[in-house]
């Protein structure tokens, strides 16, 4: 393929699409998926045909639409018109969209004549004013909090794009940041656009992207390899799943620039077990650029060869440490080993290696076509661009979220996800799964960057982002994280594979009532030594929900304590 | 060089350097519990986490590079208190039974839980494992009491390279375990049980050592294996005169710490009830020479006799065939399992007490070739490299050697090169072990590999891969040489042999230029290969030439006199090194000096008192049998040899020993050979002797007793000097009678009270031992040629120039096998060991465990030839060749190619050599070819 091939796809692609009215997406993402989507889309396609609307309009699976605990979604897009969000679809509501807002002719009145002055949300409000009552309540404008506080630059062709598709990723400028790349820029010059940017690992650390790039660019070896961690682990977080699913091409492409930004010739994405439709999509997505020359051999004639390969995880939290993830590459168990030698020195087979989140990946492309410059401009100081967050537990609105960096916990919380259920007090905001902290409600306004969540106990990990409302015990929390990290320990280190089990016994003694201050000293010495001392970041930061809600919540915990010292006491 | 501070002292280590290692070599003791220093960090125990300044946490010490300017703090209150709950948590999940622990005293748990003052947890609650495994007779795995240090997983992964065990599970419950937590039997495990070395509890211990005394009670005693040629030293600790164990210690000079099965395992033979204990003589033997010995203790058709009465029958009757028939009418066979004095003595009665230069070994039927080959093309005969040398090659080339079961140890050092990027090469018709870590196996037809390493020497030749200022300065006869193999293309190679010419390529290019895989070599310019060899180059019709081509590749590259390259023959047997060595060798006296060079005999028959020594060389083995049966030997002596299964053509060589006048045989165990005897001699086995034996890189070694001998056996040096001396007075009175002229006076007495005395004689008579003192003998030994009694030792050979000068090239003609298969023999049968088996299999067949491992014999045969034959796996087969015929069962699957059938030689109800022919030796080293027979296969019962 020639970097021109890129315009005639989409050329092709614009046609097709200008011949529709309208286009009704379909979020074809696994929370949508498991909740009915199928017989939803299945619903709309026939519905058309029934209609004899198969030429002007278009039904397509899309991306993750957003509000993922309201699924089925489906999003009607007409020109010129604002955006509109149904949730909660069955197949009845699906034919009545179609019917009731797509044909005239079935007694609607007419649209009333708007002006130049007209402001979209005017237009959807008077559209929901249109709908008969019901079909009103599934519907979620484009005006909603939920998405008008978003800012999607990772996510921008989520709702755009039919995720299979190879031709509509180009169509919206896909590849074209690839073609760039190796037309007009030195291997440097890439590094250096990204080092600019400021972006900085989304699997958590927030290691500066460039300054990694550049260590594996300049680490000796003839051979050197990419990796694009896809094993999220943490309960509730789909950050990681949702990139795959629905824009694994913007991961490819993201790959293929650092790839030839550092030097490499191969690359690996590594998705876990769990992700079956990741999976799926992936390997279309790599075997549809291979087919369009966009990954293989002399890649856009410019003598850059990138070869890309998918290996499945099997179930190990742990495998999402990058050492351990490479040993599973490699054949071996998924047991994580000391750095140094960090990958970039010897990852892979001995050989140097970069690996990133696939989130990071696909802020790429993003990048590298619209300037280090504007990217630079959103988030904070330290903390560029935007993140993605898995927005669970007690909200109103929950699902996934793309905000810029520095926004507060407060418009988080009650803006986008509309506030707690039954007007319960916000207790905590936990961040970054089993590793992370809890956030208490006096730091709501703390501004979301890696600094002033680690300065908190917590940490930004890779996007989960629970809220905990007023009922929840925050030792029983911290329970839980703890089971899992128990669970979850490769079991290689020590202060991890037993110092987990032992704080686990110590919270289960403490909740259940028998436990003594000691305890409470021993848990949060033992926690601190448990950080200290463990092998990987597992371990190192297993103690985090722990020693976080110790720190914010100690009462709870001497409260039940305190029980106990009554009941001896007593005795 | 680099300079760090650890504990406020400036210490200066050599980059890649841990702050652990460093620490240690400074007298800084850090605790640990999972590093060793032969195998990568793992970080896992987080004992040894120091201080670093500038770095918030602490930092494991093991995986921590010294870097310069560095401030460690290795001890503090914030550590103490940290490796403290460390232990405590250790400690609550290992149940505290050190009371009644087989480990209490050699527990590292148990030491640092002493040393931190922690005489249980603060961690109340159940341990995690409770899995105990006793599903083999080497060791059990009390899951209870591991710690999960891995150092069991990575031994076996990063030195044996069978990956047997490994981590599994997760959390709390993860342990070690093989594959589906399946009987160790059914893993891949080579039960070397270098695991249990390493274990730190109580986890992995040896089956034989379960409650049978605490550590502190038993002694210990170091020797080397009577095994192998490799020489492992080793530990053993006994109690009341009785070994519990054997184990590997640190610091060993060949085997570091490392051993395999026979050595850790194999030792119980040693007081087997068949032992022999005191002399025997057959019954009607006895009975036609008056010596009624008594019914009680009889052995079959033998009954006990004195010693005195069975040394004096023996040197009546071998006096006497002397006196009748002359001294070339008695044959001796020395013992590649008898130390260097034993050897020595028994050669030397041989020729300066009989007259006679009959005395070989087995050594004819391992590496005669190479100690013709290599002595023509350097100038001796023997690994020109020591074995750790291996460990830093950049290129392996192996061929003819199952490494990993005939020598495992140095397979050892093959893995770890491999593993640390060096190239592995190998050319092999089978496939053996190591194959699984080769980058590149050959795999031509049996018979074919020398049009291999022709064509690998035209390629390098074509390619311009050859070392030319090397075959300026230190060869000679290269033109010839290149002629010779001008015509022998790939192509051509690749027609007789089935292997690819491509790879053909490959491998010249691989081996010339000592490419790695991956990683740095620790050598400048030109990388280092080396070459292993073993009896798939030597037991051939053209043995002496297939070692000659392998030499000719040295030649050409440059790689050999330099660090991790030469030329190395792999040595069968404990000793036989040495007995070739010190002269039990029909063609030369100690140190390889030969018969026929008058000088140098005279010289030694003056040593020795004597006028003078038979001029003429002696009779092979392979040629004693032939001798015994056109009666031209009348008498055989044989010390700890079993030709009755070693040799080829059984059936030829059973008719010679009943052809015999008088057998004679010590021998620790009634072997298939001494069952045919008149008299049996019974002999102290390796474990009950002292004296030195020359492993296969030439190292001269101590070795001790650890047990007392049984009954009334002796040391095989005291034998022979028992009956020397008796043969020396009744010749001698012979003479007189015959009013011959006595040169006695002259002569030395048999009369050595000390191995440490024959050992000193030796020297003075062998040129390459002569710095070889006794007294000099130290843990690390000493490598030959050594000449002066200040002079170091000679571990790499040829280093600036060949023991003969220039390097020869030689030109020689490519040849197939002397039997190939045919329409009526149309497979072809191999030879060769089986890990748990040594030899004949008189030790290892008595060793519990190891005849466990293999109680009996099979044959390996392909899947599709098996289909064919209509046998199924573990099916009987009959294999036949035109000089008879076994029968054993089949084991199927792809080790051997079709049309290939693979049988040990260890097993006497299916001897290997009943087919293998006598007819073809090599013309040079006399050795046959067992490597190659025509047989045929029939299943037993058809199907199933």
């Amino acid at each position: 393929m020639q970097p021109s091939d890129l315009q005639t796809i989409t050329h092709k692609e614009q046609a097709a699409r200008a011949k529709y009215r309208a286009r009704l997406l379909c979020c074809g993402s696994t929370a949508c998926l498991s909740s009915g989507a199928a017989e939803v889309r299945d619903s709309l396609n026939r519905t058309v045909k029934l209609h004899q609307l198969g030429g002007e309009v278009q039904v397509m699976t899309s991306g993750c639409l957003g509000p993922c605990s309201r699924g089925p979604l489906v999003r009607l897009q007409e020109p010129g018109q604002p955006d509109v969000t149904y949730e909660a679809v069955n197949a009845d509501l699906a034919r009545r969209i179609i019917e009731e807002q797509l044909i005239p002719d079935l007694g609607e009145p007419a649209e009333p004549e708007t002006g130049p002055h007209d402001l979209p949300h005017l237009r959807a409000s008077l559209r929901k004013a249109r709908a008969p009552r019901d079909l009103q309540d599934h519907m979620l404008p484009a005006d909603n909090p939920f998405f008008a506080r978003q800012m999607k630059v990772v996510l921008a062709l989520e709702g755009q794009i039919d995720p299979e598709r190879i031709e509509d990723y180009i169509a919206h400028g896909g590849y074209g940041a690839l073609a760039r790349v190796l037309a007009m820029m030195t291997p440097e010059q890439v590094i250096d656009e990204i080092t600019r940017s400021g972006l900085r690992g989304r699997g958590g650390a927030g290691f500066p992207t460039g300054v990694k790039w550049k260590s594996v660019r300049g680490a000796p070896g003839d051979r050197k390899y990419v990796i694009a961690n896809g094993d999220e682990g943490d309960p509730g977080a789909y950050m990681d799943r949702t990139v795959m699913e629905d824009l694994a091409h913007q991961v490819l492409e993201g790959m293929a620039i650092a790839a030839y930004a550092v030097g490499a010739q191969s690359g690996y994405v590594y998705v876990r077990g769990e992700y079956p439709l990741a999976v799926k999509r992936l390997e279309k997505a790599i075997r549809a650029a291979y087919r369009q020359g966009l990954l293989g051999e002399n890649i856009f004639g410019a003598g850059f060869s990138f070869d890309v390969d998918i290996r499945i995880g099997a179930g190990a939290f742990v495998c999402g440490e990058e050492t351990a993830l490479m040993a599973s590459v490699e054949g071996r168990r998924g047991m994580p080993r000391m750095r140094p030698p960090y990958p970039a020195q010897s990852g892979l087979w001995g050989q140097p290696t970069l690996i990133n989140n696939v989130e990071t990946f696909a802020n790429i492309a993003p990048i590298l076509n619209r300037g280090a410059d504007w990217y630079a401009g959103i988030g904070t100081e330290k903390s560029k661009g935007t993140k993605i967050f898995a927005l669970a537990g007690k909200l109103n609105n929950t699902g996934l979220i793309e905000v810029p960096m520095g926004i507060t916990l407060r418009e988080i919380v009650y803006d986008i996800g509309g506030g707690i259920p039954g007007g319960k007090a916000f207790k905590a905001a936990q961040t970054g799964g089993p590793s992370g902290g809890c956030i208490p409600a006096e730091h709501l306004d703390t501004p979301v960057d890696y600094e002033s969540l680690k300065t908190l106990g917590a940490i930004m990990g890779s996007g989960g982002l629970i809220i905990i409302d007023e009922d929840s015990s925050m030792p029983d929390v911290a329970r839980f994280f703890m089971e899992f990290c128990a669970d979850e320990s490769c079991g290689k280190c020590a202060p991890c594979r037993v110092g987990t089990t032992q704080m686990h016994r110590l919270l289960q003694k403490v909740l259940a009532g028998h436990g003594t201050p000691a305890d409470l000293t021993k848990l949060e010495r033992l926690g601190q030594h448990v950080k200290q001392a463990s092998l990987c970041g597992l371990g190192q930061s297993a103690p985090n929900p722990v020693l976080s809600t110790l720190r914010y919540f100690r009462h709870e915990y001497e409260t039940l304590v305190a029980g106990q010292t009554q009941a001896e006491g007593k005795a | 060089m680099i300079t760090l501070t650890i504990d406020g002292r400036a210490i200066t280590v050599q980059p890649g350097t841990t702050v652990l290692e460093a620490a240690l070599a400074h007298g800084i003791d850090i605790p640990r519990l999972c590093y060793h220093p032969d195998l990568k960090p793992s970080g896992g125990c987080r004992l040894c986490s120091v201080e670093v300044k500038g770095r918030p946490n602490v930092l494991a010490s093991c995986g921590l590079a010294c870097e310069p300017g560095l401030e460690v703090t290795t001890h503090s209150e914030q550590l103490t208190a940290l490796r403290r709950d460390l232990l405590d948590l250790f400690l609550s999940d290992h149940p505290l039974r050190c009371v009644t622990c087989d480990k209490a005293g050699a527990c590292d748990l148990q030491k640092y839980a002493y040393q931190f003052g922690l005489s249980e947890s603060t961690f109340p609650g159940p341990v995690s494992r409770t899995l105990y495994q006793d599903d083999n007779p080497f060791f059990i795995r009390d899951h209870q009491y591991c710690i999960l240090c891995g150092k069991c997983a990575r031994v076996c992964d990063e030195i044996v390279g069978v990956n047997a065990i490994e981590y599994v599970g997760r959390g709390f419950e993860s342990h070690i375990a093989t594959p589906f937590d399946g009987p160790m039997i059914n893993s891949s495990c080579v039960f070397c049980g270098n695991c249990v070395q390493l274990c730190p509890t109580a986890a992995l211990l040896p089956v034989s050592r379960l409650r049978q005394g605490r550590e502190w009670e038993l002694r210990r005693v170091r020797t080397v294996c009577g095994y192998c040629g490799v020489g492992c030293k080793l530990e053993y600790a006994l109690k009341g005169g009785k070994i519990l164990y054997a184990q590997g210690y640190p610091g060993a000079p060949v085997n570091g710490e490392f051993l395999c099965t026979k050595g850790r395992f194999g030792w119980d033979f040693a007081t087997h009830s068949d032992r022999l204990t005191t002399p025997l003589v057959r019954r009607d033997y006895a009975a036609a020479h008056g010596l009624a010995g008594p019914e009680a203790g009889a052995v079959g058709d033998f009954v006990p006799v004195s010693w005195e009465a069975a040394l004096d029958l023996v040197a009546d009757r071998l006096a006497g065939t002397v006196q009748a028939a002359g001294p070339d009418a008695v044959a001796g066979l020395a013992s590649a399992r008898c130390t260097n004095e034993e050897n020595y003595l028994f050669q030397k009665f041989m020729r300066a007490t009989l007259g006679t230069n009959n005395v070989d070994h087995c050594a004819r039927l391992c590496h005669a070739s190479s100690v013709t080959g290599l002595g023509i093309a350097f100038g001796s005969g023997a690994m020109t490299n020591p074995i750790q040398d291996i460990r830093h090659a950049d290129c392996i080339f192996i061929t003819g050697s199952n490494t990993a079961e005939s020598h495992p140890v140095i397979s050892y050092e093959v893995i770890r090169a491999a593993r640390a990027g060096a190239n592995l090469l190998i050319i092999d018709p089978r496939r053996i072990p190591l194959t699984d870590h080769a980058t590149l196996w050959l795999q031509p037809k049996p018979g074919a590999d020398q049009y291999v390493f022709m064509a690998m020497a035209h390629v390098i030749i074509n390619e311009g891969l050859a070392d030319k200022a090397f075959i300026e300065a230190r060869t000679e006869g290269y033109a010839d040489f290149a002629q010779s193999v001008a015509a022998l293309t790939p192509e051509v190679a690749a027609l007789q042999s089935g292997v690819k010419a491509e790879d053909i390529v490959r491998a010249a290019r691989m081996y010339a230029l000592g490419q790695r895989a991956y990683g740095r070599s620790i050598y400048d310019g030109r990388g280092h290969s080396t070459l292993l060899y073993a009896m798939g180059i030597t037991q051939r019709r053209n043995g002496t030439e297939l070692v000659l081509t392998l030499a000719n590749l040295a030649l050409l590259t440059g790689q050999v006199g330099k660090p991790s390259t030469g030329i190395n023959p792999l040595r069968g047997q404990s000793n036989v090194q040495g007995a070739c060595d010190v002269g039990a060798l029909p063609n030369v006296l100690p140190g390889y000096q030969p018969v026929t060079d008058d000088a140098r005999r005279k010289a030694v028959a003056e040593k020795w008192g004597v006028a003078d020594l038979p001029a003429r060389p002696g009779l092979t083995v392979t040629e004693m049998m032939p001798a015994i049966l056109d009666g031209r030997v009348h008498a055989l002596y044989v010390m700890g040899e079993n030709p009755m299964l070693s040799d080829p053509n059984l059936e030829h060589v059973e008719a010679a020993l009943k052809a015999l006048d008088f057998l004679v045989v010590q021998d620790i165990f009634l072997s298939e050979t001494a069952q045919r005897a008149h008299v049996v001699l019974p002999a102290a086995a390796w474990l009950e002797k002292d004296g030195t034996k020359t492993n296969t890189e030439r190292r001269v070694q101590l070795i001790h007793p650890v047990l007392s001998a049984p009954g009334e056996a002796k040391p095989d040096w005291w034998i022979v000097q028992e009956i020397a001396r008796r043969v020396e007075a009744r010749l001698a009175e012979g003479r007189k009678a015959r009013d011959e002229s006595p040169s006695a006076s002259a002569r030395r007495p048999w009369s050595f009270t000390s191995t440490a005395q024959i050992a000193d004689e030796l020297a003075d008579v062998t040129p390459s031992y002569r710095g070889i003192r006794h007294h000099r003998l130290t843990e690390a030994g000493l490598f030959w040629p050594c000449p002066a009694e200040d002079h170091p030792g000679t571990p790499i050979l040829h280093r600036e120039k060949f023991t003969r000068g220039l390097g020869r090239f030689s030109a020689v003609q490519a040849q197939g096998p002397v039997e190939p298969p045919d329409a009526e023999y149309p497979f072809i049968l191999s030879t060769g060991r089986v890990l748990y088996q040594y030899h004949t299999g008189t030790m290892t067949r008595r060793s519990g465990p190891l005849a466990w491992r293999t109680p009996h014999g099979w044959a390996e045969l392909n899947r599709k030839d098996a289909e064919r034959i209509g046998v199924a796996d573990g099916g009987e087969v009959i294999i036949r060749s035109r000089r008879g015929a076994v029968r054993t069962e089949a084991r199927l699957g792809e080790r051997v190619p079709p049309g290939v059938v693979f049988l040990a030689f260890h097993w006497s109800e299916a001897p290997a050599n009943r087919l293998t022919q006598d007819a073809a030796l090599d013309p040079v080293a006399k050795i046959p070819e067992f490597k190659v027979s025509a047989v045929q296969v029939e299943a037993v019962n058809g199907k199933g």
